[in-house]
């Protein structure tokens, strides 16, 4: 049932239409994983509704334009999605069994991970300290929820993805590892698209 | 050390709680002498508490079910019995703040505990049977889900002896659910076992999608599906699209709880509505993720015992599909009475009488399908057309609510509690029972006692009406839910009467009881080799009963619907199959661990025990890191030990 990432898989087996039975495991993988990210989607979802409701119920205490510094939010931006560029690119490497530059990209992509959870730990440390922590409104509610779940996953990602190079490390680019590499590079690509959420969301629309 | 937790937790003042722990505890404690003095702990270790096998999991969840059924119901009697008898100047024998926790608990237990995992468990065994394949797509993740649901249950069950529960209704809303206005335990065990149980929940989701749409028979379109697939498909669908809505609004309700913030408070801000919202966009795709599979299993059992092809089954997939996307747009008509205004309340009315149409296509679906077929009345059928008389009463008690002016009268009243018992209970209660009767014999490989079923059945039916139809019209006359006390004496000759309805709905249970015990005491003489007791259509009877571990020692190939009817009328295969090596998936323990944790973990929660918060959370990790790094969750099955199995198979029902 195992296949291979470079082996060739028929089209309608592929499709998992039924036509040729039970689709191969890296497909029913990444499919399932595909699945729970959505559900993930709709976590947020329901984080960036409440955002959305309470945005203005500031209850006299700050409001976002008095709090948000777009230049930050923009190196903070850079740092996430040129962490997914060189995940995908390490994502081709190990599909080439390239090891060496799989590591390579691994580095930068942790690197970059970890600055954009400084910058955002930076931030919400100066927010608190300066009074404006999460019980402070509903509004500061709801931003360090949304924008700390997402924080919070970045963190478990980077975590993840150390785990992965130790396996990878020990095993080798064997199938199986390259099937929860292929998990960990979906996960890390969805969280930019809810970042991208978040700062169109909480940042551009909030510092008006 | 301990946190909040002291002997003051313990409710000494209180016998009645102290007296059902105690009992409890004991028969606990004698199960696990029986199992410790006959020496099953081995078997039973090996078999079901580890076994990834979705079959023995979809069993789990139905005896986790029914185990809770009973809690959940002796609550309900509780109910009956305190509102039949506090009427005017008699305050019955429950106080205040011990019966908002028994409805509290009935709610969630019923909804969450009973309902869930009894659908969860249907689909468990019969949906990778009736695909033809050999397990769910993440059989060790399944495992998971189960332990982790069965975390919750135990965690609300502890809540009767060590603490207390939520007195806030099954639904929780803040700001009564606040720290300010519930500042002990209650709440947060409901919202801790209800976080728990619904990460199993979501992971059920997620597996069962990806298991229909990417794991089938050769040969099995989307269109070739059993009606039940398709049902349980669409009712995954809505977990993952529904489930993660609920996590959330129970994580801020956390978050107020615990950090102090302001979600849903009454001050800085905060927005009570936003959880009403919330808590419904969940809550009524939760319905039909309940009562879709209860469909499904209506769809199989009147087809089967008609002797038919189901009627139209397009049709019956294309309603199934319309109800769940339209399950996402009527969540408002829980709380018309929010102030929305018109138009909103207009739009969410229409959309909710709109349901209405696919499901009475299902109706005509069921109806014509049994019309000039060659019926047999066995109790699954029996439950079947007792669903149809009693759901479509109750969907039309719905389509009235629906009507914002007749809500706004209605609106939390003894009315309301009819309508939706009568749903659940005519829908979902009926449907989990067909489906127990039904798919009994491919379980175990005996049948089920029918003389024990049909009185059970009666009793249900009977007690059903002789409960809910006085709240109808108690609703009408402007009674309330959730009454400790009645203050209109003339009130009480209906409630007499709901009680009665009530204590005949026990003896359906005593019935049920009864039957399971005669069942399995003559299980010799009711043994059926065939496989296919009822000349069943779909390939959950193609393979043996019990089926092995494996399912099908060959994939069956599908060509049409009711693949396993196509297959008996064309007759056995001309050469024998060609057995090849077949990989099953080993047994884990994470999902036991994993509970073992989630367990400890969330009481710790509860009681603000921060260090083994640290330590369950550690623990957790490890657990997962663990089975992330492992090689091998299969093993194989030489084909010669197949050939031999097959062979036995084979012998035993040409000998039947």
């Amino acid at each position: 049932m195992t296949l291979a990432t470079t082996e060739f898989v028929p089209a309608e087996v592929a499709r998992g239409r039924g036509g040729g039975g039970p689709a191969p495991t890296r497909i029913v993988v990444a499919y399932g994983f595909w699945i729970f990210l959505l559900s993930d989607f709709v976590l947020f979802s329901g984080l960036f509704a409440a955002y959305a409701v309470l945005a203005d119920q500031t209850a006299g205490g700050p409001s976002g334009a008095q709090l948000f510094h777009l230049r930050n939010v923009f190196i903070e931006t850079l740092c996430l999605l040129f962490s997914s560029y060189t995940c995908g690119i390490g994502a081709l490497a190990a599909e080439r069994r390239r090891v060496d530059h799989f590591y390579l990209s691994a580095v930068f992509t942790i690197l970059l991970g970890a600055a954009f959870l400084f910058i955002e730990v930076s931030e919400f440390a100066g927010m608190v300290s300066a009074g404006a922590g999460p019980s402070r409104s509903a509004f500061l509610s709801a931003f360090f929820t949304l924008v700390g779940t997402h924080g919070a996953h970045v963190t478990v990602g980077l975590l993840w993805f150390v785990y992965m190079i130790a396996q990878v490390w020990v095993k080798g680019l064997r199938a199986h590892v390259l099937r929860r590499l292929l998990c960990f590079s979906l996960f890390w690509h969805a969280l930019d698209i809810v970042w991208i959420g978040v700062l169109t969301l909480v940042y551009l629309m909030g510092a008006r | 050390m301990l946190g909040r937790l002291d002997w003051s937790a313990i409710p000494f003042n209180e016998p009645l709680p102290l007296i059902t722990g105690a009992v409890v505890a004991v028969i606990i404690l004698a199960i696990l002498a029986l199992v410790t003095l006959k020496g099953w702990w081995p078997d039973l270790w090996r078999e079901w508490l580890t076994s990834v096998d979705h079959k023995r999991i979809g069993v789990m969840y139905m005896t986790l079910g029914l185990v809770m059924l009973l809690r959940g119901f002796s609550d309900a009697i509780m109910m009956r019995t305190q509102q039949a008898i506090a009427v005017g100047d008699a305050q019955g024998y429950l106080p205040p703040g011990h019966y908002d926790q028994v409805f509290s608990a009935h709610g969630t237990i019923m909804i969450f505990f009973v309902a869930m995992p009894l659908v969860i468990g249907l689909m468990n065994f019969v949906v990778p049977l009736q695909l033809g394949v050999r397990d769910v797509a993440f059989p060790v993740l399944n495992s998971v889900s189960f332990w982790l649901t069965a975390s919750g249950a135990l965690l609300v069950n502890l809540s009767l002896v060590i603490g207390n529960f939520a007195r806030t209704g099954w639904w929780n809303y803040p700001p009564l659910s606040e720290l300010t206005f519930s500042p002990d335990v209650g709440v947060d065990y409901y919202l801790w076992s209800l976080q728990i149980s619904g990460i199993g929940t979501l992971l059920t989701g997620v597996n069962f999608v990806t298991t229909i749409l990417k794991l089938r028979a050769p040969g099995m379109t989307y269109f070739r599906m059993p009606v039940f697939c398709w049902t349980a498909l669409c009712a995954n669908m809505l977990i993952v699209a529904a489930f993660p809505v609920l996590t959330s609004a129970f994580a801020m309700l956390l978050l107020d709880r615990y950090l102090g913030m302001h979600f849903f408070t009454n001050d800085f801000g905060g927005n009570q509505m936003m959880y009403v919202n919330l808590f419904w966009a969940w809550g009524h795709p939760e319905v039909y993720i309940l009562i879709l599979p209860a469909f499904g299993v209506y769809s199989e059992v009147i087809a089967t015992f008609s002797g038919k092809g189901l009627f139209s089954y397009r049709s019956m997939v294309l309603a199934t599909l319309g109800i769940c996307v339209l399950s996402f747009m009527v969540w408002l008509h829980h709380f018309f009475t929010m102030g929305a205004g018109a138009d909103v309340n207009a739009f969410f009315g229409i959309m909710s009488s709109i349901i209405a149409v696919p499901t009475g296509v299902k109706i005509f679906n069921w109806l014509f399908t049994m019309y000039r077929g060659r019926i047999v009345f066995t109790t699954p059928v029996l439950w079947s057309v007792g669903f149809m008389v009693t759901f479509v009463i109750g969907g039309m008690t719905g389509v009235l609510l629906a009507v914002p002016p007749v809500d706004f009268q209605l609106h939390n009243s003894a009315f309301l509690v009819a309508h939706f018992h009568n749903v659940i209970i005519g829908g979902v209660v009926f449907g989990a029972f067909a489906g127990y009767q039904y798919w009994f014999p491919k379980v175990f490989g005996f049948t089920l006692d029918e003389r024990w079923g049909k009185a059970g059945f009666w009793c249900w039916l009977v007690g059903f009406y002789l409960a809910f139809v006085p709240l109808y019209a108690l609703g009408l006359m402007g009674m309330t839910r959730r009454l400790q006390h009645i203050s209109d004496p003339s009130w009480q000759p209906l409630l007499l009467v709901a009680e009665a309805g009530a204590v005949v709905i026990f003896f359906g249970i005593l019935c049920q009881i009864m039957q399971l015990y005669v069942s399995i005491r003559t299980r010799e003489q009711r043994r059926d080799l065939t496989g296919d007791p009822w000349n069943g259509r779909t390939l959950e009877w193609a393979t043996s009963s019990p089926p092995p571990a494996y399912n099908f020692a060959v994939l069956p190939k599908v060509e049409t619907i009711d693949a396993f009817w196509e297959m008996k009328r064309r007759g056995p295969a001309a050469a024998a199959p060609r057995y090849e090596p077949i990989e099953v998936p080993r047994n884990s323990a994470t999902g036991f661990v994993a509970a073992f944790f989630a367990v400890m973990t969330g009481f710790a929660l509860i009681w603000h025990i921060w260090w083994v918060v640290i330590l369950g959370f550690l623990a957790a990790a490890i657990t997962i890191m663990v089975f992330g790094w492992s090689d091998h969750r299969e093993r194989e099955i030489p084909a010669g030990e197949i050939a031999r199995m097959e062979q036995a198979r084979i012998g035993a029902r040409g000998a039947a």
